[in-house]
């Protein structure tokens, strides 16, 4: 990856008002192609509004927006197919069935295909990649939650977008679903070089799958950077317990291992059950989200 | 253009899939002949009784002001479907895919129109073998039919586009109905529109539902039933005129009242939408 690649998400100085209320205020982010971007912030925060001026559905009050190099405010039907949305869904097209719906929504790309990018993806392919070959066949009204929530899936990518969209997009699934779609979503980012855009409320979801996170609230980014990153720059504090002489002892400290070592120079083989929890990224939001609440 | 047809292509493919889909289905099945079939037994027996002392037979002057106002009613299924179409997601669906839209309203022109000519089919075949007093040797009868649906559609079907733009739930969709009804009963529809007070007449010709049927009898009725209507006559230039202001307004406005529909429409509109109708049904 060179330098000079441009940027697929590019927001300076985003700004966003009703009346005299700033829903959006300064806001800056970047991505490359390829990455993960995670959006966390409290409901209310902003992230529906950021995502849906760059989905080109909502227009921006001031500031520089620019998807995969283009104004999505000014964005013709050639973007539109190389950006895909994966939505809440709730009861639409219910008395289509999976397979039938999948091709149909496919073709609408075929016209857009370019000579890296074959578009759509093939139907079977992408029902197997999902996980719904077996209900191929299924109208979709009669899915489980589970099911519809992999269909919603399957319709974001079938035109094997450059940019993803993906709102809650693990929101009602069981943890073997959440598993594979997550696979699924890394794969997407490392095999077709798809950058993605990810909501989540879901904090060890954002760790998992983001190369990069930025938090959001009041209509401010608060902080912006690798998982390791924020941790370390929000000072967010590990949890460290253990025993000595059948007494027990837990402190929380932003120096795990530290702490661990010194145990060890200390009590030596005194020290038993040791458990070590490092700063989690939930720690880290929440010592952010908190404290920006305070001040 | 390399992209109109692709598009024509897959407006056509959905249409006919949506078309498809309600004639395969238990639930539409009886909507589409439930209705026909009540009032080709209403029919069946009013054939005795005849309008006033003209001899018409009430049967006979009803078929056809039947078809003319199922026919209008293109403008509700038109306005309903866009509701709950937009309520449910499906125009949200159709705003992230590349040429979305354009295909999504192509497509309900297609299905709504389709759905309205399976309708019409299914209670003017049976009608006309079991209604005696319509007149349809005539190839200028069928051409007749031929011109007033083809603009009546133009008429209604802009129209209730725009009326399911303006209508943001299923709910308030429901408002729709009692006014609608109250149309159908003073647009001579069961009764020849001569039977009722002048300014009652002056407001049915306001609206498309008394042409339609005005146009239907003027194709399938024998000329000496004109004598009951207006000025007895067919006035199928005033027919035509009517019919052409509502397509032209229609057709001007559709398109601005979609465009700013399609704008608005966006997932946290729909999520707001789907907890309200949520918070109802609970």
């Amino acid at each position: 990856m060179t330098t000079d690649e441009p940027l697929v998400i590019d927001i300076a100085e985003l700004r966003m008002r009703y009346g005299a209320n700033d829903v959006l205020c300064d806001v800056d982010l970047q991505a490359k192609q390829g990455e993960v971007l995670c959006l966390l912030g409290p409901n209310g925060a902003g992230k529906s509004t950021t995502v849906e001026i760059l989905e080109g559905f909502r227009a921006r009050s001031a500031g520089h927006v620019r998807v995969l190099g283009i104004d999505p405010a000014r964005a013709d039907e050639r973007w539109r197919a190389r950006v895909g949305i994966v939505l809440q869904s709730w009861r639409d097209h219910g008395r289509w069935r999976v397979r039938e719906l999948l091709a149909h929504l496919g073709a609408y790309y075929s016209e857009y295909s370019t000579q890296r990018i074959s578009r759509p993806w093939d139907v079977d392919e992408l029902l197997a990649t999902v996980g719904l070959t077996s209900q191929a066949g299924q109208k979709i009204k009669f899915l489980s939650g589970g099911q519809r929530r992999r269909l919603d899936v399957a319709i974001g990518i079938v035109g094997r977008p450059e940019l993803l969209f993906l709102d809650e997009p693990t929101a009602g699934l069981d943890p073997q679903a959440r598993r594979e779609f997550h696979d699924l979503a890394r794969r997407l980012a490392a095999e077709q070089e798809t950058t993605i855009l990810l909501t989540t409320h879901d904090l060890p979801e954002a760790e998992k799958l983001a190369d990069r996170i930025a938090i959001l609230a009041n209509g401010r980014i608060l902080a912006h950077g690798t998982t390791a990153q924020l941790i370390e720059h929000l000072a967010a504090e590990g949890e460290v317990h253990w025993k000595r002489s059948g007494r027990a002892f837990g402190t929380t400290t932003r120096d795990t291992t530290g702490l661990a070592r010194q145990l060890f120079e200390q009590y030596g083989a005194e020290i038993e059950e040791l458990e070590v929890r490092r700063p989690s990224l939930e720690d880290a939001y929440l010592a952010l989200v908190n404290g920006g609440g305070e001040s | 253009m390399r992209g109109t047809t692709a598009t024509l292509r897959l407006a056509r493919a959905r249409g006919l899939l949506e078309l498809r889909q309600t004639l395969t289905n238990p639930a539409d099945i009886w909507n589409h002949c439930f209705w026909p079939t009540l009032m080709l037994v209403t029919l069946y027996f009013l054939q005795a009784h005849t309008f006033e002392h003209t001899g018409l037979a009430l049967g006979a002057l009803a078929l056809p002001s039947i078809l003319g106002m199922n026919a209008s009613m293109a403008i509700v299924t038109m306005s309903q479907q866009l509701t709950a179409d937009r309520e449910d997601g499906t125009l949200l669906r159709a705003k992230a895919l590349p040429q979305g839209m354009r295909v999504y309203l192509m497509s309900k022109v297609i299905s709504v129109t389709g759905g309205l000519l399976i309708d019409l089919a299914i209670l003017l075949i049976p009608g006309v073998l079991l209604i005696s007093g319509l007149s349809l040797g005539d190839p200028a009868a069928w051409l007749k039919l031929g011109w007033v649906l083809a603009l009546g559609l133009l008429a209604t079907l802009p129209a209730g586009a725009v009326l399911g733009s303006v209508f943001t739930s299923a709910r308030s969709q429901g408002l729709l109905t009692l006014p609608i009804l109250g149309l159908i009963g003073i647009s001579g529809i069961f009764y020849p529109i001569t039977a009722l007070p002048g300014w009652v007449q002056g407001a049915a010709q306001a609206f498309p539902i008394y042409w339609m049927g005005l146009g239907m009898r003027s194709a399938l009725l024998p000329v000496s039933a004109q004598g009951i209507e207006i000025d007895g006559s067919w006035r199928h230039w005033e027919t035509f005129g009517v019919l052409s202001v509502w397509a032209i307004a229609g057709m001007a406005l559709a398109p601005i009242v979609l465009k700013r529909m399609a704008r608005r429409e966006s997932g946290s509109r729909l999520s707001a939408r789907r907890e309200k109708a949520l918070r109802r049904t609970a």
